[in-house]
């Protein structure tokens, strides 16, 4: 009788594994069949025409690369030294738990809610509209516990034992942090950013309520633009242009690959000096 | 000879040529609540060798750490009682812990090479402390390297990374690291016990050359490099579990392994426990 | 009696009898450089309660206009008729995040136990990376999926347009499919491997390990695992508003539009005003609360967990 159950049981498992590898590979592969065509030089370096948006969609891809480049130069500083504070300096008491708790906090709000502070704080009280930088300003917000998250974890990694050679030499905390834990952890921190500008790129509620709608080419960080992501939502609920919903979703799709792997690449290389 | 033993009185008068480098009185060293280390007194002589022994766990380690305020790095630690660095109190008010690591240098158990090359492990300490000139650098890690026994080993190899190296090597290449700031004290915490037979004998050898011009203080959990690299040997017991950790006896090697004073050091090193 | 190697020019070698002292410049960056580090840490803080402040304040109108009471208790949202009660976007979410967990949940659990207990190296090379690679797809291709193919699959099976709690249950399930099965996996690999020995020497077969050893113990990280996944998708908008059909009122068929408190914001929001507005921002405010009592809830069984 067990051994019955154990056989049903055993495949059920197995159809699970089968089932999510299948979900994947449906949305990349049906993605890919639908958008492969619409991928030309045009559709990636022109802008949408008319009402239908034919054309490309040039102007959204440098929406999308310039919210999440501005939103990862403007979390990584912080977010990194917050992660030194908390791995090296912070002693256990009051303020840690603190800082612990906003950061839980922080990293389970959704996205939703996050565009919406992001207008009512970015786009109306600071003044700064529908732009380049509020986007950034909202999704660094997004970003700033994952990478806090990642960075921590990241040197705590560092043995214990290759700081302690560094005091022994009579190297202060700072100078032992920044000349040998951290340069020590950049694989693992730089992993944890790649992997988090994968996220930026597919945020799309964020993004709507603070960067905007409209599709024009974001030069300045005050100009106002369109994600890709807001430009596939957009073209998904209006219906007419589906051929170019299809090749904004395989570019997406694309991109956050090449993300995934690229930090997998990075996450498997040893540093220069390990054997 | 008939002096009193190194537990709980006066240490005894130096045969070993030498002023005391390191001045222990009433030492006692706490982790959080738990009691460590109890009533250590000792004076260790500057250009010797001094073995610290004794059973594992039971303390040695941690007071070597004192003496280089590693143990100021652990959450919660405590010391009382006073040590002296050439008469100067190492726990004394605004002294920087910083610099005193610098003159009294540490070898870990685990030989723990940077990931860098092995030029820049060994460069690491000087440039801390602000030396950029190129030839000067050259000069002073070319010396280390000889000092610690290893330079005609890498001499040729100084771009490859340190951790490249064999473990023997590495532990060498720690110590050179450690000679880089020219420290007047070298401690050794059970350096050996991770590195093949050969690299200990060139360790060994490196102790005997180096004493003349660094003070060393090496703990070890094995008899016979005790008695054959140190001058006098300080012998560490916890009598019991939850206990803090005492010196029971010290004195010249020689005398401290043939006829030990203290009943529980004779049956350390002969086997009876530990 | 010291011979002591001296360097000419390096200012390394000491003079015995002194210690250094710290010198107050060293002192004060190095205090300096503490106290940068913790602001940067403080920044989290400042976050949330910016966030608290600016969506609570933007919200809190509501108390008076439509009343406190009438908001959450009130049945219907229209803009049209000024009505704004969330009843019917919570049964929406309610019913939606129901759906996902009934069908992610299994299938999320069920994939990590096979990860971690029955895929060989090679398959779990494979399977692994896919939840990853899972996790990292954007919603709104999530939703675009489920659009272009669940929804007419949906409409077929239950004769209607097929916008509606079923497709967005069906694809708010695959979405938290990797949030669950990673920290199952996580939760089952922590319990230490003699248990299962113990168990198969004991000639039991797989599943019985799974089922009357293996899961009981990692109870609580299961838990901990879909508590987030619930999480996920209560917090999930763009694929929602894709799918869902964006009628906010009560659940009356599987394929009947219905909406849930985040895709209402969306949908809304571009042409709210005044009190409608204010609505909205009450929306995020009650969505807020929901993820942070989330998190404490959390956070509260991984302390019953540390204590046992």
């Amino acid at each position: 009788m067990s051994k019955w159950a154990n056989r049903v049981a055993v495949t059920l498992l197995w159809i699970c594994g089968l089932l999510t590898v299948g979900a994947l590979a449906a949305v990349i592969v049906y993605v890919f069949i639908r958008g492969v065509g619409q991928l030309n030089l045009d559709f990636i370096l022109s802008a949408p025409r008319g009402v239908n948006a034919e054309g490309g969609i040039g102007p959204t891809i440098v929406a999308t690369i310039y919210v999440t480049g501005l939103a990862m130069l403007i979390v990584t500083p912080i977010a990194v030294l917050a992660a030194v504070y908390l791995a090296e300096y912070a002693v256990q008491g009051k303020l840690v738990t603190v800082i612990r708790f906003a950061a839980d906090t922080l990293s389970s709000v959704p996205s939703i809610v996050m565009g919406l502070f992001g207008f009512a704080f970015f786009v109306e009280a600071m003044d700064l509209g529908f732009s380049v930088l509020s986007g950034a300003l909202a999704l660094s917000f997004l970003m700033l516990p994952i990478v806090m998250r990642t960075t921590e974890e990241a040197i705590r990694a560092v043995p214990r034992y290759i700081r302690w050679g560094s005091y022994g030499l009579g190297a202060s905390k700072w100078q032992t942090v920044s000349k040998i834990v951290l340069p020590s952890a950049m694989p693992r921190i730089l992993t944890g950013l790649i992997l988090a500008m994968g996220r930026a790129v597919g945020e799309t509620a964020v993004v709507i309520f603070t960067m905007g709608q409209a599709i024009n080419l974001p030069i300045s960080p005050l100009d106002s633009g369109r994600s890709m992501t807001v430009h596939l939502y957009t073209l998904a609920m209006e219906g007419i242009n589906m051929d170019a919903a299809y090749g904004t979703a395989l570019l997406l799709m694309i991109m956050v690959l090449l993300f995934n792997l690229s930090a997998r690449w990075l996450a498997r290389r040893k540093g220069r000096f390990e054997e | 000879m008939t002096t009193e033993s190194a537990f709980g009185g006066v240490p005894e008068a130096s045969t070993v040529a030498g002023t005391p480098k390191f001045t222990v009185r009433s030492l006692d060293f706490y982790y959080g609540d738990f009691h460590a280390l109890t009533g250590i007194n000792i004076d260790v002589k500057d250009n010797a060798v001094t073995a610290f022994i004794g059973p594992s766990g039971c303390g040695k380690s941690t007071f070597l750490r004192c003496l280089n305020r590693m143990n100021d790095l652990i959450p919660g630690a405590r010391v009382e009682g006073t040590i002296t660095l050439d008469g100067a109190d190492v726990y004394g008010a605004g002294v920087d812990p910083v610099d005193l690591r610098r003159r009294v240098g540490m070898i870990f158990q685990q030989p723990n090479p940077f990931p860098m090359s092995i030029y820049d492990n060994v460069a690491f300490g000087p440039r801390l402390h602000g030396i950029k000139k190129k030839s000067e650098l050259d000069t002073i890690v070319e010396q280390a390297l000889v000092r610690a026994n290893l330079w005609k080993e890498v001499r040729d190899i100084m771009e490859r990374g340190g951790l490249t190296l064999s473990g023997g090597q590495q532990q060498r290449l720690c110590i050179a690291r450690v000679l880089a700031v020219q420290p007047d004290v070298l401690l050794m915490d059970e350096p050996c016990s991770a590195i093949d037979p050969t690299s200990v004998q060139k360790v060994e050898d490196l102790m005997a050359e180096l004493k003349s011009s660094v003070t060393i203080i090496i703990v070890t959990h094995n008899m016979q490099q005790a008695a054959r690299v140190s001058d006098e040997t300080a012998f560490f017991l916890q009598e019991k579990q939850g206990t803090p950790a005492e010196l029971i006896e010290f004195g010249r090697t020689a005398e401290l392994f043939t006829s030990p004073r203290d009943r529980r050091t004779e049956d350390y090193i002969t086997g009876r426990f530990g | 009696m010291t011979n002591k190697q001296e360097h000419g020019g390096s200012g390394l070698a000491q003079e015995t009898g002194e210690l250094k002292m710290m010198s107050r410049a060293t002192y004060f960056r190095e205090a300096l450089l503490r106290n940068i580090f913790m602001l940067c840490a403080i920044v989290a803080v400042a976050a949330v309660a910016l966030i608290f402040v600016f969506v609570g304040v933007r919200g809190w109108p509501v108390v008076d206009d439509p009343g406190i009471v009438a908001f959450l208790t009130g049945t219907e949202w229209s803009s049209t008729y000024g009505e704004f009660g969330i009843l019917p976007l919570v049964s929406g979410t309610l019913v939606v995040t129901l759906g996902a967990l009934l069908l992610g949940a299994p299938l999320a659990i069920g994939t990590a136990v096979f990860l971690s207990e029955i895929a060989s190296p090679r398959m779990r090379s494979i399977v692994r990376p896919a939840v990853e690679m899972l996790a990292g797809v954007p919603s709104v291709v999530f939703g675009f999926f489920g659009l272009v193919i669940i929804r007419p699959v949906v409409a077929d099976l239950t004769g209607s347009m097929g916008f509606g709690p079923l497709t967005a249950a069906l694809i708010l399930a695959v979405m938290i499919v990797p949030t669950i099965a990673t920290l199952t996996e996580d939760a089952l690999r922590s319990v230490a491997p003699g248990i299962r020995h113990a168990s198969y020497a004991m000639g039991a077969t797989t599943w019985q390990t799974i089922y009357k050893v293996l899961i009981p113990a990692a109870k609580i990280g299961i838990i901990d695992a879909t508590i987030l996944g619930m999480g996920r998708a209560i917090g999930e908008t763009m694929a929602v508003v894709m799918v869902a059909g964006n009628a906010p009122q009560f659940f009356s068929g599987l394929g009947e539009p219905v909406a849930t408190l985040t895709s209402q914001i969306v949908i809304d929001m571009s042409y709210a005003s005044g009190t409608h507005r204010t609505a909205l921002f009450g929306l995020a405010v009650i969505l807020f609360l929901i993820s942070m009592g989330l998190v404490g809830l959390v956070r509260s069984l991984a302390r019953l967990e540390r204590r046992s």
